[in-house]
């Protein structure tokens, strides 16, 4: 078992399945995602079927069953957002990168999250990705950068 | 405490603490349910057993609600079916419309509910989910796009068997049964037992099927096709084809089998008599040496696969002999394909068992002699009563037929393996009479029949003391095997049988709920036990000269050859 996995679960020694959604998010704030063995290693702690682990941690958008890409791609879907077409750029993202929300690209650069309201509503619609937010989003702006970011790799 | 409550404008009386649905139908009153599971915690999930409860004027669920002093219940009020109409509606909208290509056509929940509430077009569209079929199983086929997320089968799966390899993951309309990690039922700790099909009330679980490779081999005219069915089998069926509920139709059967094709007809009770004289001196061999006690059967394969993937720990102490339907496939092709004069590469060996982990069992690397297998192909009950009727066979015109020779008798031992608790007897029959010289007074032993979960007894035989425990419901086995690994000493014998009642009530048999439906079989079976004469396997002719001709003696070295396998620790996700 991985140690940072194996310290989060010697936090909780006698905990019971009411644990099961604070560990994970632990473990997904310690390592960005829920890998398999993550997720056998809870069941086990806990004395409970995988199937079980499995069936929570999906229903949750919050987790991710995929390693978080180079560049993680946060769409916020705030009001203000939305109101500016964050649904759109949602669209397209998922369309340029042929990935679905929670996932990763095959060639491990991007990940996809959707987020609630970050707070800069001024920059609607707005998508942060490593920490950079990019503000005033549109389709046409939107290629752009995502090949920016593609340039960075080849640099 | 009983309180009286108003149905419908009629004062009923019911018993305080009882759901409303449970009152309802003790009066006769029908309500239809989907999510409910007899004798389960209701989850109130699907909300199709609505009322409308007239104190509050709110839509209650019957299977969930408590009946309250002065509840009034209206029970088919026109918001009610409407309202019931509206979640078939739901349920359709994104439903395949493939009933004509389905295999619960015309034995469908959601069929004749749609029927009974009179939805006669689609006025809902939703997205269909593209799902794959997860084929990955040997026993099972589980079609999600069928699914109408009831949870019944995750229930069984975790309370019944004690198992949990699936649960609903992912959520709104992305929802889904499914294994951990979505990777399919055969890297998961799925054990065949075919319980979850019993109780889908769609066509979202079936078992694989056989079918088309049993007609091939039928019509291979190098093919001697062969084919034995298992002692559940004969008492399982004959309702299906308009005969007597329970009746045993064993020589209908026969005959049946023979007009269809099938070169040779055996009845696997035979190999269950077999599994008593070898199962019975392992007993007898490890009380003796006090190794590996409690010896635990084998017979049932979805409690192996269990044994491997929960209680590894465990192995040593289950019995090394081969089910009956593998003992039935390895005497089949060796010492009948002799008598007969058959290469045993031209025997294709088929089965009808109650049973969908029987499917699992054949194809197992243990069950096999020098590549090859003791048995090709398991049909379950349902699929047999299918293949009656696809070769137009009228099973009220069959003449009774006996089974073919030699391995054509069995004994009402052999038969008692049907019912839960049936092997214990029909061991401890033979092994008295191993241990003493003389046979049993009395061979009933009603502590170790009937439905319940647990049952134990302890027995004086000779000198020896033995404490036998019957179990069916893998939960139910994992309690008993819980207090032998915390110690518990008194018990030598455990018979486990995964499924409720044991393969009377397999995932092979019939699709009804109706529990009497498993009573009546194993009354049946009893019945059979109590008007025949030769009731303990040892005394079965055939299995007599089956010894002297070619097997020699129990353990001997023949059978360790054909008749006993051993088991190791298998790695899935649990
Ligand atoms: S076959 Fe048995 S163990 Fe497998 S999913 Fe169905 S109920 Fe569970
Ligand atoms: S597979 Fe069948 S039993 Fe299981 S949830 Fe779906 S409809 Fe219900
Ligand atoms: S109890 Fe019988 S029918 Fe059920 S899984 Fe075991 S062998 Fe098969
Ligand atoms: S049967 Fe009552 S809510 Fe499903």
């Amino acid at each position: 078992m991985n140690e940072q996995t194996k310290k989060i679960l010697n936090k909780y020694l006698h905990a019971d399945r009411d644990s099961l959604i604070p560990i994970l998010q632990e473990i997904q704030e310690s390592e960005g995602w829920l890998s398999e063995s993550s997720l056998t290693e809870v069941g086990r702690h806990l004395n409970m079927p995988v199937s079980k682990v499995y069936g929570v941690a999906t229903f949750y958008n919050q987790f991710r069953f995929q390693p978080q890409g180079k560049f993680h791609i946060q769409v916020c879907r705030g009001t203000a957002c939305h109101v500016l077409g964050s649904a759109t750029v949602l669209q397209e993202i998922q369309k340029a990168l042929k990935i679905k929300v929670g996932e990763t690209t095959k060639d491990g650069l991007f990940s996809l999250e959707i987020v609630a309201c970050i707070g800069t509503c001024g920059l609607a619609p707005v998508i942060n990705i490593n920490g950079n937010f990019h503000a005033g989003v549109t389709t046409e702006s939107l290629s752009e950068i995502i090949e920016s970011y593609k340039e960075k790799i080849n640099i | 405490m009983s309180i009286t409550i108003n149905v419908n404008g009629n004062k009923i009386e019911a018993k305080a603490g009882e759901t409303v649905l449970n009152v309802l139908s003790d009066h006769g009153i029908k309500v239809p349910t989907l999510c409910h599971l007899k004798n389960m915690f209701p989850t109130g999930s699907c909300r199709m057993c609505v009322v409308e409860h007239k104190n509050t004027d709110k839509l209650i669920t019957s299977c969930s609600a408590i009946v309250e002093e002065g509840m009034e219940i209206l029970t088919h009020s026109p918001r009610v079916t409407e309202a019931r109409k509206v979640i078939v509606e739901l349920l359709l909208s994104n439903h395949p419309d493939d009933c004509l290509y389905c295999v619960r056509n015309g034995n469908c929940e959601l069929q004749g509910l749609s029927q009974e509430l009179c939805v006669t077009e689609r006025r809902i569209q939703g997205r269909r989910n593209k799902l794959p079929i997860d084929t990955s199983s040997v026993s099972i086929l589980r079609d999600p796009e069928k699914c109408i997320l009831c949870g019944r089968c995750v229930r069984v799966c975790e309370e019944i068997m004690g198992v949990a390899c699936i649960d609903i993951s992912k959520r709104g309309s992305q929802s889904i049964v499914s294994t951990a990690f979505d990777k399919g039922l055969n890297t998961s700790s799925c054990v065949n037992c075919g319980q979850c099909i019993m109780v889908c009330p769609t066509g979202a679980l079936t078992e694989q099927s056989h079918f088309a490779e049993i007609k091939e081999a039928l019509s291979d005219p190098n093919k001697k096709v062969v084919i034995q069915y298992a002692p559940a089998i004969s008492v399982s069926v004959a309702e299906e084809f308009g005969l007597e509920a329970g009746k045993d139709i064993a020589g209908i059967m026969n005959a049946a089998l023979r007009k269809i094709g099938f070169d040779y007809v055996f009845d696997t009770s035979f190999a269950a008599d077999l599994t008593i004289m070898e199962e019975s001196s392992e007993l007898i061999k490890r009380i003796t040496e006090n190794k590996n006690l409690p010896l635990i059967t084998s017979c049932c394969p979805a409690w192996v696969k269990y044994a491997e993937e929960f209680v590894p720990e465990l192995i040593p102490n289950i019995s090394s002999c081969k089910s009956p339907q593998q003992m039935a496939g390895a005497i089949i092709k060796s010492y009948f394909a002799d008598k007969v004069h058959i290469k045993k590469e031209d025997i294709y060996s088929v089965s009808i068992m109650p049973c969908t982990a029987k499917k699992f069992e054949g194809q197992r690397e243990e069950m096999t002699n020098k590549g090859i297998s003791d048995v090709d192909a398991v049909l379950t009950t349902r699929e047999f009563v299918k293949f009656v009727k696809l070769f137009g066979i009228n099973m009220h015109e069959m003449q009774g037929e006996t089974a073919d020779s030699p391995l054509g008798i069995r004994t009402s031992a052999g038969k008692l393996f049907g019912a839960s608790g049936g092997v214990a007897e029909a061991a401890i029959r033979t092994a008295y009479h191993t241990l003493t010289g003389s046979e049993l007074v009395k061979f009933k032993i009603p502590e170790i029949r009937g439905l319940k979960g647990q049952k134990e007894t302890q027995l004086q035989i000779g000198d020896l003391k033995i404490g036998v425990a019957v179990v069916n419901g893998l939960a139910n086995a994992k309690k008993l095997l819980d207090e032998i690994k915390a110690g518990r000493k008194d018990i030598h014998f455990i018979e486990i049988m995964a499924c409720p009642g044991g393969c009377v009530g397999g995932g092979g048999q019939p699709i009804n709920l109706d529990e009497q439906a498993v009573k009546d079989r194993i009354q049946s079976l009893y019945r059979i036990d109590d008007t025949e004469s030769i009731k303990v396997s040892h005394k079965n002719p055939d299995v007599i000269i089956l010894y002297n001709e070619f097997l020699g003696k129990p353990l001997g070295k023949k059978s360790h050859e054909l008749l006993h396998t051993e088991y190791q620790k298998r790695d899935v996700i649990i």
